[in-house]
């Protein structure tokens, strides 16, 4: 990153302090899937019946569950396999939905159809449902969860970088760089590929938030990551039982993290766009 | 040295490129489900012929969807040609796909200057990495040597060098269209195809880019084809014009002469129609109406055949050649007049 | 014959991040009933801005500091918004340059134009729509009771610029401004569309404002030029009095760059240096000074503008 471009962020910064309060949470996010396990004042994996289903307090910030583990540290260890999982299925999917809606865009034709129905053709399912399938057919890992999550969002992406390029796909510079010897593929990947990335990398923040809650819908309907691995979307599931039984922090900590991670990176969305879009300089 | 071998010569010597009996036609889609019968066919250029010589400034005018900009794409093997042929030098390149041509020795020896050259640099490229683009792709220049022949090409422009790093977004107007032309002639083409480099530009602007491409055809020995819609810029620029109607040539000649005495009565009132500072107007030669469809037309009748204000029955029957006259003018109208 | 509209020390600046912009300063001119004036400049030369500040058009940002422009005795600086609502489309109209862009894509162009007629001039359905297909008809649109049910992407751009003057001109307004109305239009057609402008201006007695970058175009179209440069109005004369004998520095350069009447391309003159920056604070009182070879220390000083001869207006100390 040039300094201009740290130059040009500190002003959109300054100039949406919503974007601002976005990259700190995204800041904190990361460091929580970096350090995580480092951090943590207590095993997530050990259990206290002692000190089972504690309120919050000064030893335990978010109390404990119903088998006495420390909730505060396991929302914390959480962060690095929902992020992640959220993270790989987004890589995934832009590299596939980018690609083929690319090509899909820039050549038409038969590309464009083989693309287009199998967008359609996913986008016929109800999308949770299919990821349902997908990871019920293949097997409860998460390689599976990542490819089912990144599946469900293929058409989206598809979506964005088709109308993304053919609106570019008759610009000067594309004629210009057939004049100056690129051939399709180049034109493709180096000349309308870079062009179109700001509005994807836009798109993968917005997503980053979808695909963090679609895993952890997965893990809470039990067909994600399994207990008694630490993952927001299990202990919200297992802490829905105890709501009723006044016991509100089992199921509150880990559900406001969640939410508020995928509130993150929807807010991060338009600071992005800004950031990395060269016309917005000046 | 940066420079291409010359390009060989052609039959007569002089001929840098012979454009011959070019057409090319779209099909539109079709109708109905199962496709029957022909598709109808976009007569985008039609039976279009003409020389350009080395050192030589041609013109090419006409209202938009004349098939100027066809013709363009056609003769920098951006697209391929329904029929006809393409010599450059004493080579055919007509036959030669559009795709297998971007990286054809030759396609450093043709290049363009595009029409909005705002558009036409990637946004994302420096002006440095635009000019770059062509020596890279088409010479292998590579490293210092790539910095140095970009520096060159940018200050025989007239672009100051510490611009070179700066966005499109970032020059102004007459700075892009400066970058459009400094990474045209980086490769050091032969023919150089102007496609309205000043539409976008202020009149005090234009004169400069003007008079900076007059130097650099000197300069550099390139020919040029220059398609534009403002007559008098082509009329200061060119040695000779065409003049197209819906896909097909109906006048070309000296352009001095040609914008001077119209042979043809669509030239005729297209001169007409261009404003004039003394403010006399000639309000008998206007032409009304529109153009027809280019969709399959008539392959009898005369293309200004209903719009033109001298045409006659015979005109609807009799699709008139190009004629030729005195002074090296051809025009393609039944009722031409040798210029007095 | 009375004046439509007249401006004096008309004013506009607008805020952005990086400064104030000195957009116009002090304009002033009239148009009278009957009269085409064309403002000529460069981009940059405020010349559209004029025609939106006047119709009460300017973004949020603009806003007009200083003057008065007083269209048939009101005052359109110091007119509420809905006052310039009703006078907008009613006793003022404005024609833009990429017609397509300002007509509504998904409303055919007869019910465009009827709008317009039920709106402001009060007709019934039935009326408006009879007026519409007679407007069509005088802006030369061949066969109208059929291509008023047309949508305007079936139509040509010349086409499209037809319709939006049968709009424009639907309610008869006192003052129609034409901004850039025939810039990407063919020669051929922007001959044509002009020949609509000029005819039912002089069938109505309405004034024209032609805005454009042109100076062939102006002095083939108008009876006055008005001259600007970086916001202001340089030099104001007849048509032919400015094309015989301009007098302002800038004007001269400007004729010297236009290629229309050149013998050849060595005789075109550019014009050396770069508009100012608007947004300077310390904007030399002459704004084209710093490009001027007929400067004198008195241009550093003050700008007056001065009229030399009759109906001839020009902002300069050293006249050529």
């Amino acid at each position: 990153m040039s300094s201009s471009t740290l130059r040009h962020a500190r002003h959109v910064v300054s100039e949406n302090p919503v974007t601002g309060l976005a990259l700190l949470l995204f800041a904190f996010f990361v460091g929580a899937a970096i350090l995580g396990p480092s951090l943590a004042p207590y095993d997530p994996l050990a259990s206290n019946t002692m000190r089972a289903l504690q309120p919050p307090s000064a030893l335990h910030w978010f109390g404990t569950d119903q088998i006495g583990r420390d909730i505060f540290s396991r929302v914390l260890v959480a962060a690095r396999l929902d992020l992640g999982i959220a993270a790989a299925s987004v890589a995934l999917v832009f590299a596939m939905g980018g690609f083929a809606g690319l090509a899909s865009g820039f050549f038409g034709g038969w590309v464009d159809m083989l693309v287009g129905r199998i967008a359609d053709t996913i986008m016929a399912f109800p999308l949770f449902v299919l990821a349902m399938a997908i990871v019920a057919a293949l097997g409860n890992t998460v390689p599976n969860i990542v490819l089912a999550t990144a599946i469900i969002n293929f058409p989206l992406y598809v979506r964005v970088a088709r109308a993304e390029t053919v609106q570019r796909r008759e610009a000067g510079f594309v004629d210009a760089a057939r004049i100056a010897g690129h051939r399709d593929m180049g034109v493709l990947l180096r000349q309308v590929g870079p062009n179109i990335m700001p509005i994807m990398v836009v798109q993968m923040s917005l997503t980053m938030g979808y695909a963090i809650l679609n895993a952890a819908g997965l893990s809470f309907i039990g067909l994600g990551v399994r207990a008694p691995t630490p993952e927001w979307g299990i202990m919200v599931a297992e802490g829905a039982a105890f709501i009723v039984s006044g016991e509100w922090w089992v199921a509150l900590f880990p559900g406001a993290t969640l939410m508020t991670a995928v509130f993150c990176f929807n807010l991060l969305g338009d600071g992005v766009r800004d950031i990395v879009d060269p016309r917005r300089r000046t | 040295m940066i420079g291409n071998e010359p390009t060989p010569p052609g039959p007569d010597g002089s001929t840098l490129l012979d454009v011959a009996e070019l057409s090319k036609r779209f099909p539109l889609r079709r109708k109905g489900w199962f496709g029957g019968g022909h598709p109808s066919l976009v007569h985008a250029v039609d039976d279009v012929s003409f020389t350009l010589s080395r050192g030589e400034t041609l013109g090419l005018v006409g209202e938009s969807g004349c098939g100027k900009s066809t013709l363009v794409r056609l003769i920098t093997r951006l697209t391929d040609p329904t029929s006809g042929s393409i010599r450059f030098g004493s080579r055919e390149l007509a036959d030669l796909p559009a795709k297998r041509f971007a990286r054809d020795a030759d396609r450093a020896r043709i290049q363009i200057v595009f029409q909005d050259a705002g558009e036409s640099i990637n946004p994302r490229f420096t002006a440095a990495d635009a000019i770059a683009d062509p020596l890279r792709k088409l010479k292998g220049v590579t490293g210092p040597d790539l910095k140095a022949k970009v520096e060159e090409a940018a200050t025989l422009c007239g672009l100051p060098v510490e611009l070179l790093d700066r966005f499109p977004h970032q020059l102004s107007g007459g700075q892009r269209a400066r970058v459009g032309i400094a990474r045209a002639i980086a490769t050091r083409p032969d023919l150089l195809v102007l496609d309205e480099p000043t539409a976008a530009l202020d009149v005090s602007v234009q004169v400069t880019i003007l008079q900076l491409l007059v130097r650099l055809r000197e300069t550099l020995g390139m020919s040029y084809v220059f398609v534009s819609h403002d007559l008098n810029v082509v009329r200061l620029l060119c040695d000779r014009v065409i003049v197209m109607y819906l896909g097909r040539i109906v006048e070309t000649g000296p352009a001095e002469q040609v914008f001077a005495k119209p042979l043809h009565p669509y030239t005729r009132g297209l001169v007409a129609a261009v404003p004039r500072l003394d403010g006399v107007r000639d309000g008998a030669l206007r032409l009304a109406g529109d153009p027809k469809s280019p969709i399959d037309p008539d392959p009898h009748a005369c293309r200004f055949h209903g719009r033109c204000p001298i045409g006659t029955d015979r005109c609807g029957l009799d699709m008139p050649a190009l004629r030729r006259f005195g002074g090296g003018r051809e025009a393609a109208c039944h009722y031409a007049e040798e210029p007095a | 014959m009375s004046a439509v509209l007249d401006v004096s020390d008309f004013s506009v600046e607008f805020r952005t991040r990086s400064g104030i912009v000195r957009a116009l300063d002090r304009v002033a001119f009239t148009v009278r009933r009957g009269e085409t004036m064309a403002l000529v400049g460069e981009s940059g030369s405020g010349k559209s801005v004029t025609a939106y500040a006047l119709l009460g058009l300017l973004d949020a940002a603009g806003r007009i500091t200083r003057g008065r422009a007083v269209l048939e005795g009101v005052d359109l600086t110091a007119a509420s918004p809905s006052e310039l609502a009703r006078i907008r489309g009613k006793r003022a109209a404005m024609i833009f340059q990429n017609p397509r862009a300002a007509l509504n894509p998904i409303r055919p162009i007869g019910q465009q134009i009827a709008d317009v007629l039920r709106r402001h001039a009060g007709l019934s359905r039935r009326d408006a729509m009879a007026g519409a297909i007679d407007m069509l008809k005088q802006v030369g649109i061949p066969d109208p009771a059929r291509r008023a049910s047309a949508y305007p992407f079936e139509l040509s751009g010349g086409m499209c610029q037809r319709v939006m003057i049968a709009i424009a001109v639907a309610t008869r307004p006192a003052l129609l401004i034409a901004d850039e109305p025939t810039t990407g239009l063919d020669v051929t057609t922007q001959a044509v569309v002009m020949d609509i402008v000029a005819k039912l201006a002089a069938e109505t007695g309405m004034a024209t404002i032609l805005i454009t970058h042109d100076l062939a175009l102006a002095a083939e179209r108008s009876a006055r030029i008005a001259v600007m440069h970086a916001g202001h109005i340089v030099e104001d004369a007849a048509t032919k009095t400015l094309l015989a004998n301009p007098r302002h520095p800038y004007t001269r350069r400007l004729l010297a760059a236009t290629p229309t009447a050149a013998g050849s391309l060595a005789a075109l003159r550019s014009i050396p240096g770069n508009l100012p920056d608007l947004r300077r604070d310390d904007l030399p009182p002459c704004r084209f000074a710093a490009r001027c070879d007929r400067r004198l220390p008195g241009c550093d000083a003050k700008l007056v503008w001065r009229t030399i001869e009759p109906a001839h207006r020009i902002a300069c100390w050293n006249p050529a």
